[in-house]
């Protein structure tokens, strides 16, 4: 029996009729469209799935579609802040060659964003920390945890 | 931007050579619009796949009974063996590796059967419903049971030279140990997928995530019963390899083309993690025995290796992988006597694979931990130890009789060990252990030396077709090699860019395709941008040739004349014009706009029966210093600091190297310290998932991690700019870490005797170390 839920993606509202057993991953990239959140694992040990729910980052293939109703969700796809206007700590992650095969980059970004918003100067510990439920394999963090640095401190100096 | 750039610019062209410059898919990356093969729009009628999986190690199928599994909702078909058109065989150097086990399956997790079914969903459910009736036969699990059975996938291999036993008994100081060293799940964040779509005439276009198109395409074609010429592999990008889809990308995309063959419809196939884990195989585990004998400096002069590995129930790369770690046993080290016995075990488990560093890791791993053995049986320095073996002027053949011509890692470790401050930090370390009881630290300085090249030598050559179009005279590149994430297609972009003089971003790089560049071989064995890099560059000069020849006969003026740089064009001071000018005026004069490139490296010969040659083209180098803090009442670890100096010749893109070097440390470091991999008496591999594996995150990472590049490197040999491979070698780098754990639990003791830690040294086994040396109880060495 497939369920209506109402609910705000990127600032758009969409109507969909799911499945009670599908996860918000699964119904963000196949009924929505937003393929830029990735699955690495499914079971809510990688992080690659990173999401925003009303604003506090969740592992998307944890949380069921259903339960999203009236939420508001924000994926990499609604990161950016304008056509032109990449967010922060997007341009920080260009810069700083936080990426290699970027399929952990969606959900690091949207984890770093997450943190921001929280703690807006954290310490490189805070950083190391904050990110640490999302695996990356190519990088070694230092690249991540340099560009997050220097997206919170263009961030604190207004440059962003 | 595609306009002409009709007025030449002053500046220099942007993104040469040397640049450190962003990974071409950056953009891409950070907005969540990198396409991976699961994020293409499928097509119409697209059927989704998934296996269903043997539960038991080794068993004869008596019965299969899959009505069950066709009975389940939105299930279209379900295929077996029978069902296979061509060869039911994915192995690439042997053919033992099924696509689907037929009559008997030889480990758990292997693929039986396939489900097609309208949602993934589907076909993954359905895939739990058939009635399998196993007629279990014995299974053997370990190293250990099939040395005691014989039971091997290749025939033991042994290279010696001179007389390591009578060397050993002459030598004034013996010691014999053992060391088990772990396997290593590749953990590559997107999984094993293919996507495959059905072309007219007995065509097929498979989209595959693997380091190897080529042998996809081949593997497909024969399994289809088809030529070659009717399958198309391509890969645009693969969310990360690390050897994990050099050769095991080859079943899903073989799969996925018998169901499309088989249904008329497009299929993907891509793996559950846990599937992926249960299928894939891993970094080989070894066994290491040694016996060494040496002099009071610590000179070895005898030395006896027996390796055995765990290669699972196929061959896969195993004989290659092998004949690697037997290859870097030396590391940087000068044996005039040795003999290495290689063990290629055959087990029901996981048909192990490549995995950066291809066998390398391990046998440097047994020849670094018998240095320290040494080093602590005399009371020295392991550094003085390793200065004492190395390679230099009179001793640089390797036991694979290739003479080592560009030797380093001498002056790699005096520059680290003096930037690292390793001498006083250990003196420190020694004060700080009398005097706490319960933390113990340790510190290791290790170097690498890994060879470079594919030791199969045909495997080393490479294709590249160059294409610039004359309406705005931007060029498209495209190569056999394929990009996981290592930057492979920003740095050969970057050669084609620095040839003509251009910006690079006018320089765009297509998927790897096998419709476009044929045979091409892996992108492995850290060959990529050298292979690559070359054969591209090759292509590029040979338009520039013809552009050269074509402006000096236009303008009058000799061909030495015109010069190429700030996307403009030189002709003598006759005239200047843009890069799009000059190659507009080309296409009318008739001049040929597109080339490809061939290269195929020098120098190299090897011998596989005798292991003799010279199979690498040069060496790449690098050192690291690891200090760490042990609990001796927990077994916790904490690695405190690393400093690491790495040789990449001259460096093509100084930022995506030491990318390279920062994560190739933190992978190998996870496989020593914290990724254990476990099967169950049955069989079953119980670390299926990342909630049972280990895998480093952020915080596990020293906060203290300075790593450079060395600013003196250089290759000896010629390679595209003089850069030197970088994929692998670093890795090995944390054997270092390991080193200082080791370091750590020994002075737990008294500092002389060795401790009984094997790899990955995980708190348990920390622990379990501490406390046998505690008790005095067996150590892993001994003198003999
Ligand atoms: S895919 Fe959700 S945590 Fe890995
Ligand atoms: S960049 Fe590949 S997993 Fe992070």
């Amino acid at each position: 029996m497939k369920r209506i839920v109402e609910v705000t993606i990127n600032g758009e509202r969409h109507e969909l009729a799911l499945e009670p057993y599908r996860s918000l991953l699964d119904v963000l990239r196949n009924d929505v469209g937003l393929t830029g959140t990735k699955k690495g694992c499914d079971v809510g040990d990688c992080g690659a799935c990173t999401v925003l729910l009303d604003g506090k980052p969740v592992n998307s293939c944890l949380v069921l579609g259903v339960e999203v109703g009236g939420s508001e969700i924000l994926t990499i796809e609604g990161l950016q802040r304008g056509p032109e206007r990449l967010h922060p700590l997007q341009d920080a992650f260009m810069r700083h060659g936080a990426a290699q095969c970027g399929f952990c980059t969606p959900g690091f970004l949207m984890m770093a964003s997450a943190l921001l918003d929280e703690n807006p100067a954290p310490t490189e510990e805070e950083i190391r920390f904050g990110i640490a439920g999302n695996i990356c394999r190519c990088t070694g963090y230092t690249k991540i945890v340099a560009a997050i640095q220097a997206a919170a401190r263009d961030k604190a100096e207004g440059k962003a | 931007m595609n306009e002409p750039r009709l007025v030449a610019a002053d500046l220099p062209a942007h993104g040469g050579v040397g640049v450190a410059l962003r990974h071409e898919s950056a953009h891409l990356h950070v907005a969540g619009e990198a396409t991976y093969i699961d994020d293409m729009r499928e097509a119409r009628g697209t059927l989704h796949a998934a296996f269903g999986l043997s539960a038991r190690a080794h068993a004869r199928i008596g019965a299969l009974d899959l009505a069950p599994v066709r009975a389940a909702p939105g299930v279209v078909a379900v295929l077996t063996a029978a069902d296979i058109p061509g060869a039911n065989n994915v192995g690439a150097v042997l053919h033992d590796d099924p696509i689907l086990a037929d009559g008997e399956v030889q480990y758990l997790g292997q693929p039986l059967f396939l489900v097609l079914a309208e949602t993934v969903d589907q076909a993954r459910r359905a895939a739990r419903l058939a009635q399998v009736d196993y007629q279990e036969l014995p299974a053997i699990l370990t190293v250990e049971e099939a040395l005691a059975r014989g039971s091997f996938v290749l025939p033991t291999v042994t290279l010696e030279r001179g007389d390591a036993q009578a060397a050993i008994a002459r030598a004034p100081h013996r010691l014999k140990g053992a060391l088990d060293i772990g396997g290593q799940e590749h953990f590559y964040l997107e999984g094993q997928i293919a996507y495959a779509l059905p072309r007219e005439d007995g065509g097929m276009l498979v989209y595959n995530s693997t380091q190897h198109p080529g042998e996809a395409q081949a593997r497909i074609a024969h399994a289809l019963g088809v030529e070659l010429h009717r399958v198309a592999v391509e890969c645009r990008r693969m969310g990360g390899g690390f050897g994990g889809k050099e050769t095991q990308g080859t079943l899903p995309a073989a799969a996925a083309a018998i169901a499309a063959r088989h249904t008329g419809r497009p299929v993907k196939l891509r793996y559950d993690r846990d599937d992926d884990m249960l299928i894939t195989g891993k970094r080989h585990n070894f066994r290491v025995e040694y016996e060494v004998g040496f002099d009071g400096a610590g000179s070895i002069l005898g030395l006896d290796f027996v390796f055995a590995s765990q290669c699972g129930f196929s061959a896969d790369l195993s004989g290659p992988v092998n004949d690697r770690a037997v290859m870097h046993a030396d590391n940087a080290y000068f044996l005039p006597h040795v003999r290495i016995v290689s063990h290629r075990c055959r087990t029901h488990t996981q048909s192990n694979t490549a995995f950066r560093g291809f066998g390398g890791p391990q046998g440097m791993v047994a020849i670094e931990t018998v240095i320290e053995a040494i080093a602590r049986h005399l009371g020295l320095d392991p550094l003085a130890v390793r200065r004492a073996n190395f390679y230099g002027p009179g001793r640089d053949v390797t036991p694979y009789a290739m003479q080592v011509e560009d030797f380093v890692a001498d002056r790699l470790c005096d520059e680290v060990a003096k930037s690292s401050d390793y001498g006083a930090r250990r003196a420190a370390i020694r004060a700080w252990n009398a005097a706490s009881p319960v933390i113990k630290r340790g510190i290791a300085l290790t170097p690498v030396k890994f060879g470079i090249s594919f030791t199969s030598t045909f495997f080393n050559q490479a294709a590249a077709l160059v294409h610039v179009y004359a309406a705005d005279g931007t060029v498209l590149l495209n190569h056999g090699g394929t990009e996981m994430g290592q930057g492979l297609f920003t740095k050969v972009a970057q050669v084609v860019a620095q040839e003509f003089g251009i910006d690079v971003d006018r320089v765009r790089v297509s998927a790897s395709d096998t419709a476009r560049v044929p045979n091409a071989s892996a992108t492995a064995a850290s060959s990529g941008s050298d292979l690559n890099g070359m054969a591209a560059q090759a292509a590029a000069r040979e338009i520039k040739a013809r552009l050269v020849a074509f402006a000096a006969e236009r303008f009058g003026v000799a061909p030495e004349a015109v010069r190429f740089a700030g996307n403009a064009v030189e002709v003598g001071d006759v005239q200047r014009l843009s890069f799009a000018e000059l190659v507009n005026l080309a296409y009318h004069g008739r001049v040929q706009l597109w080339a490809s490139g061939f290269y195929r490296t020098p120098k190299i010969h090897y011998d596989p029966k005798t292991l003799r040659g010279r199979p690498f083209y040069y060496f790449a180098y690098g050192a690291a210093v690891s200090e760490v803090a042990i609990d001796t009442l927990t077994g916790e670890t904490k690695c405190l600091r690393v400093d690491i100096l790495h040789d990449v010749g001259r460096s093509l893109n100084p930022a995506i190297d030491l990318g390279q070097v920062e994560g190739g440390f933190v992978q190998g470091a996870g496989w020593l310290t914290s990724e254990e991999l476990r099967w169950s008496d049955a069989g079953a591999l119980q670390t299926h998932a990342p909630s049972t594996y280990k895998i480093p995150v952020a915080s596990d990472v020293p906060a203290d991690f300075r790593a450079r590049l060395w600013s003196r490197g250089e290759n000896v040999e010629e390679s595209v700019h003089g850069s030197k491979a970088v994929g692998e070698p670093p890795l090995m780098l944390a054997i270092s870490v390991f080193l200082a754990i080791r370091d750590a639990v020994a002075a737990a003791g008294d500092g002389r005797r060795e401790p009984r830690l094997d790899a990955p040294a995980t708190p348990e086994a920390v622990l379990r170390a501490v406390e046998a040396l505690r008790a005095g109880g067996e150590t892993q060495g001994g003198g003999a």
